[in-house]
């Protein structure tokens, strides 16, 4: 059941309205890489803000998505498409692979784990010669005179008003099962495992099982991001794919947008990546860092001036918009 | 033996690792944060370290106490304007504040001093060794690795015996309590990151001649020193010594057997490993 179609449908159609307005190459890339990273965070969001069970390990589904598609289109050249669906089930296979283990630990040590997981696949892949290892991937540029319909199929554009909307319906997919999973059976029961553990034991959920399901549902998502960023900006190299930086990003932005909430990597995303590209592009380019610096300042100036301002501000937002006072979501507590 | 000098390499590696690693487990056991800029202020004891050399000609070995301060004092600063501000915000947060932090000071390295790597090369140990039968060792490594072991066992008995120290674990397992016993928990915690500050300091000081210099010299530090703290247990000093040595002898060892490419993923796979036998670290309760 999603309970809030009304507001979903018209963040959708406030979204896919935005590109008529400007069709600046620079608007529309932060764009894209906003829907792509608010989708990660929707996904990051079931795992951590629902379950409760914090993940560093994003990056690690996010490239595995990632080179599935580029290494079978690149060796192949079998369409993305394809490599987008297996990328999601081999990183849906890892993370219950990699889970089974990692669920007994608890808080902090669980966070580490994963974070240990990611770190050892950038390893394998950064060896790995069949994908190129640390050289990286060029993905191979399909004919420039190549129609519509073939520039679909191999997903690449001429322009990035495709992308757009690519993007926004993967977002607007996985908004509306975030949604629908926030209120089903699954979405109470991973939230009563967030409060407690132990408690939600004693009542008779399985917590292994569902932390399990929202794990893979989570990876497999993250997996379908790292497929179409992959393609989008048409190379890849595991120290860009599996860094730190790319979980560290997933985290930020949900969790300063409204963690457990599924507006919240949306809200997130919409402050944290126009910023970043913004400070980039002005600032960026003379490879000094400055760009960088700025940002790692903003973002220290945004936790530490307003640690609950931007959720806040966003939860009293969507009281009004809904105009009644809704419980679900809401901020949970230290991970641990 | 090739044995015998990967184990003494790997030991002497394991423990520059621990002394990492016990600032991290400091602010971590204490505060309950993950300082994502520990890696960082590594780099910037490094990176004193390498001025003092270059600028006055002062030996890393002599310039160690300057480097300790000067990080002690970045970690007190930390505290003070960042931290104590997002400490009582709701799960993550503080944690992200160290995100930006690192990624300000990875830059603001960058912007300053440039990418390039730096070496200290004719540093009062460099190039002398030490020979034990059939096993050499770089005395740069010898002077580290005494070093880490001095400071270890300092902030040990220091956390241990004194009244500050035994105030610090008190705020630890509960800080209001803590309060009500009229211990001044802001103080304590401000102590602790600066404590945390001045171990990398000096790590940086003691790594500054055998380690390139340049301003992500301090990330994959931090990484390894977060698997060793989770390895050792939170907050438990002599779990982040032992996790040290562990994970400098598997690097060594892994690194030697099945190929250095793979020597950080070994070293991520034992603790996996590890975990599953104590999913608490190995003296964590």
């Amino acid at each position: 059941m999603v309970k809030n179609k009304k507001t979903l449908i018209i963040l959708t159609a406030v979204l896919a309205l935005l590109p008529l307005i400007t069709q600046t190459k620079a608007v529309l890339n932060a764009f894209i890489l906003l829907l792509i990273f608010a989708t990660l965070g929707e996904a990051w969001n079931l795992i951590t803000g629902f379950a409760g069970q914090t993940s560093f390990g994003h990056a690690a589904f996010f490239g595995i998505g990632a080179y599935t598609s580029a290494v079978i289109f690149y060796r192949c050249g079998v369409t993305p498409w394809l490599g987008m669906i297996l990328g999601g089930i081999i990183a849906s296979v890892i993370a219950a692979v990699m889970s089974y283990p990692c669920f007994r630990l608890k808080g902090h040590y669980f966070a580490i784990a994963t974070l240990a997981v990611a770190e050892i696949i950038k390893q394998v892949f950064v060896s790995w010669s069949y994908v190129e290892g640390a050289t990286g991937i060029s993905i191979p540029i399909i004919h420039r005179s190549s129609g519509f319909g073939r520039r679909l199929f191999y997903l690449q554009f001429s322009d990035k008003l495709p992308w757009v909307y690519i993007c926004l319906a993967l977002f607007t997919a996985v908004i509306f099962l975030s949604s629908y999973l926030e209120n089903s059976k699954m979405g109470y029961y991973l939230k009563a495992i967030r409060e407690s553990h132990e408690v939600a034991e004693a009542i008779g959920i399985n917590p292994t099982n569902y932390k399990l399901y929202a794990m893979i549902i989570s990876a497999f998502i993250s997996a379908l991001c790292g497929s179409i960023y992959a393609q989008y900006i048409l190379y890849i190299d595991p120290f860009m794919m599996f860094s730190l930086d790319i979980s560290m990003k997933i985290v930020l932005l949900t969790v300063l947008g409204g963690i457990g909430n599924i507006y919240g990597p949306i809200i997130g995303a919409a402050i944290f990546i126009p910023l970043s590209e913004f400070t980039r592009i002005k600032l960026g380019g003379s490879g000094t860092g400055i760009d960088l610096m700025i940002y790692g300042l903003l973002i220290v100036l945004i936790t530490c001036f307003r640690p609950k301002g931007v959720i806040g501000i966003a939860e009293k937002a969507a009281e009004k918009f809904r105009g009644k006072k809704t419980g679900g979501g809401g901020s949970i507590e230290a991970a641990s | 033996m090739v044995i015998g000098q990967i184990i003494a390499n790997g030991i002497l590696m394991g423990f520059i690792y621990a002394l990492v690693a016990v600032g991290l487990t400091l602010t971590w056991g204490v505060m309950d944060i993950i300082n994502f800029a520990h890696g960082e202020f590594l780099m910037i004891g490094m990176y004193t370290a390498f001025w003092m050399f270059t600028l006055f000609s002062v030996d890393p070995l002599a310039a160690l106490p300057v480097c300790t301060a000067a990080v002690f004092v970045l970690g007190v600063l930390t505290y003070t304007g960042i931290i104590k501000r997002v400490l009582n915000a709701a799960g993550l947060t503080a944690l992200l504040a160290t995100f930006g932090l690192s990624m300000f000071l990875k830059n603001f390295a960058q912007y300053l001093w440039s990418p390039n790597y730096r070496y200290i090369n004719n540093a009062l140990v460099s190039g002398k060794t030490v020979r034990l039968g059939s096993v050499v060792i770089g005395m740069p490594q010898i002077a580290a690795a005494v070093g880490s072991i001095i400071l270890t066992i300092v902030i040990m008995s220091f956390v241990d015996r004194t009244r500050t120290g035994k105030a610090i674990q008190a705020t630890a397992l509960n800080k209001n309590t803590a309060l009500l016993m009229g211990i001044n928990t802001n103080k304590m915690y401000a102590i602790t990151f600066g404590l945390s500050g001045a171990c990398v300091g000096a790590a940086g000081a003691l790594m500054a001649t055998f380690f390139p210099i340049y301003p992500a010299s301090g990330a994959l530090y931090s990484v390894i020193a977060f698997v060793i703290v989770a390895l050792g247990g939170f907050g438990n000093i002599k779990g982040a010594l032992f996790g040290g040595l562990i994970i400098g002898l598997t690097e060594a060892l892994g690194g030697f057997f099945l190929g250095t490419q793979f020597k950080y993923a070994i070293v991520f796979l034992i603790y996996l490993v590890v975990i599953q036998v104590r999913p608490k670290g190995l003296f964590g309760w």
